[in-house]
């Protein structure tokens, strides 16, 4: 009886846990920016070094997170030339062609460091939780965070179902909502 | 003690009567047609709670009587009932009639009001926009302080950037909600100089309760000095520390989310801050407009509204003490 009764409070302890999918900072720090922690061999890189392979957006997996992001791209009007994801004066973000990498490092380094040809640099101008969560949600665009993260569709221009580029197993991808 | 504690509540009670902050304590005829309505159902109300008190005392003080009603005595029971029942009739219905005739003509605007101004809620802080439909260069853009003319009929037209508010002054008018998408429009007016505070009264996320307003409501003419200041851009900064101050806001994050008429800063993200210098609040009436204020919600805005939009900004003493000495600046 005594060892029902633990399993059953063992049981509801992990579906309680289940509960909290994620959370939202309602006191932002500084975050020290991913580049200052890593290692290179020269200092001679432009605009310093990349962080590395692998690195994510501490807000992928995180619903509040990548809709600040779609906020805070309406915000900084990179509307302006990326026409919500469909491209214009600037290429666009919602498919699966990328000039400078899909991956969240490279992602942060076009927002940080600007691209050649119009992508200015918004160093010092966009606090870096801030530019984490735009790359959580560019990434939303093209469909590389999960369906129960990205935010709900918009009235305006529709991505179709974007063309996976890093798949996720043994679930149906759908791009947006 | 229980005395001390009906003192507690009676002092309680009769703050709640005056002050800026109060609907009982009306400004403005929309107030005052609502005050008048609260105190004649309390009035009402509170007569016919004490008659059916005293009428219940007395039935069960009464004895029993002895012997069986008589046909006339039955009689007169009943005419007794039947006239309580249409008094009552009469009480809800003649209450009815005076709500609904106090509410007719208090929100429609006439639309021939001279002044204008367009009420938009964001989380967490007000912006009214005085407008002006012949020439679009005066509007006049004052975040979280409504001026009004006193004795003047304002014409408001409520909208929201983002979810539900609600614009409520209650020494002036009733609520009017904010809804996103849809411009509602109404009127306001103050029949009193003074200052009343106004406040978010639907619940719209994390600093709802930190979103208050400042109503100024001065004399025409104190109104109309007030547009014209307003209306003017910014002076460029005199002193060092100020003129370094401009730079350090034109080259960091503040340019990305403020408006500085008469610089290069003019995004619409957050409030307008050419004649920031003048307010008495900042943060929507959360903090004093002093420059200690100041400081420490460019600094860490988070530590006094958590959650807001406006980041947290590492910037270093120098650079700080500039940007405030340049932000005390504009007038």
């Amino acid at each position: 009886m005594m060892r029902v009764a633990l399993t059953c409070c063992a049981l509801a302890t992990i579906g309680l846990v289940a509960c909290e999918r994620e959370s939202r900072s309602f006191h932002e720090r500084q975050v020290v920016a991913a580049r200052a922690e890593v290692a290179t061999q020269t200092p001679l890189t432009i605009g310093g070094p990349v962080p590395p392979t692998g690195t994510q957006s501490p807000f992928q997996g995180n619903a509040v997170g990548v809709s600040d992001g779609k906020r805070l791209f309406a915000t900084y009007n990179c509307s302006g030339c990326h026409a919500n994801g469909g491209g214009g004066i600037g290429p666009a973000l919602m498919d699966d062609q990328w000039i400078y990498g899909y991956e969240a490092r490279n992602i942060y380094e076009t927002i940080l460091e600007g691209r050649p040809n119009g992508m200015p640099s918004f160093r010092n101008k966009i606090p870096d939780y801030q530019v984490w969560q735009l790359v959580a949600y560019v990434q939303a665009m093209s469909a590389q965070v999960p369906i129960d993260v990205a935010p709900g569709r918009d009235e305006h221009m529709q991505v179709r179902p974007a063309e996976p580029i890093t798949p996720f197993k043994g679930r149906k991808q759908t791009g947006h909502r | 003690m229980m005395a001390r504690l009906a003192a507690v509540l009676v002092l309680l009670a009769a703050a709640a009567c005056s002050g800026n902050h109060s609907a009982l304590n009306p400004s403005g005829p929309q107030a005052r047609v609502t005050a008048n309505l609260t105190w004649g159902f309390f009035i009402v109300c509170g007569a016919v709670y004490a008659i059916v008190m005293v009428m219940l005392a007395a039935a069960l003080m009464r004895r029993r009587l002895a012997t069986p009603q008589t046909p006339a005595g039955e009689r007169t029971l009943a005419v007794a009932v039947s006239s309580a029942v249409a008094i009552s009739a009469v009480i809800v219905v003649g209450l009815a009639a005076a709500s609904v005739a106090a509410g007719r003509g208090l929100e429609a605007p006439s639309n021939n009001e001279p002044v204008s101004v367009d009420v938009i809620g964001h989380q967490w802080w007000w912006e009214f926009q005085y407008t002006n439909d012949d020439h679009p260069d005066q509007i006049v853009d004052s975040p979280n302080e409504l001026h009004l003319p006193v004795g003047t009929r304002v014409r408001i037209r409520a909208k929201s950037s983002d979810v539900i508010h609600s614009f409520w002054a209650p020494n002036l008018r009733g609520k009017r909600d904010l809804i996103p998408g849809v411009t509602s429009e109404s009127w306001i007016e103050a029949d009193r100089a003074g200052e009343y505070r106004g406040q978010c009264a639907e619940f719209c996320g994390y600093q709802h309760a930190h979103m208050a307003f400042l109503v100024v409501a001065e004399s025409m003419d104190a109104f109309q000095q007030w547009l014209t200041s307003q209306r003017a851009p910014s002076q460029d900064p005199q002193d060092e520390l100020a003129k370094r101050g401009k730079d350090v806001f034109m080259g960091g994050p503040c340019v990305m989310c403020h408006t500085i008429r008469g610089t290069i800063a003019g995004s619409k993200a957050g409030p307008e801050l050419t004649h920031v210098a003048g307010r008495r609040f900042i943060a929507a009436g959360t903090l004093p407009n002093t420059p200690e204020a100041l400081s420490q919600w460019v600094l860490d805005a988070h530590s006094v509204k958590p959650g807001t939009e406006m980041p947290p900004n590492a910037l270093n003493p120098d650079d700080l003490r500039a940007v405030v000495a340049y932000l005390r600046t504009l007038q």
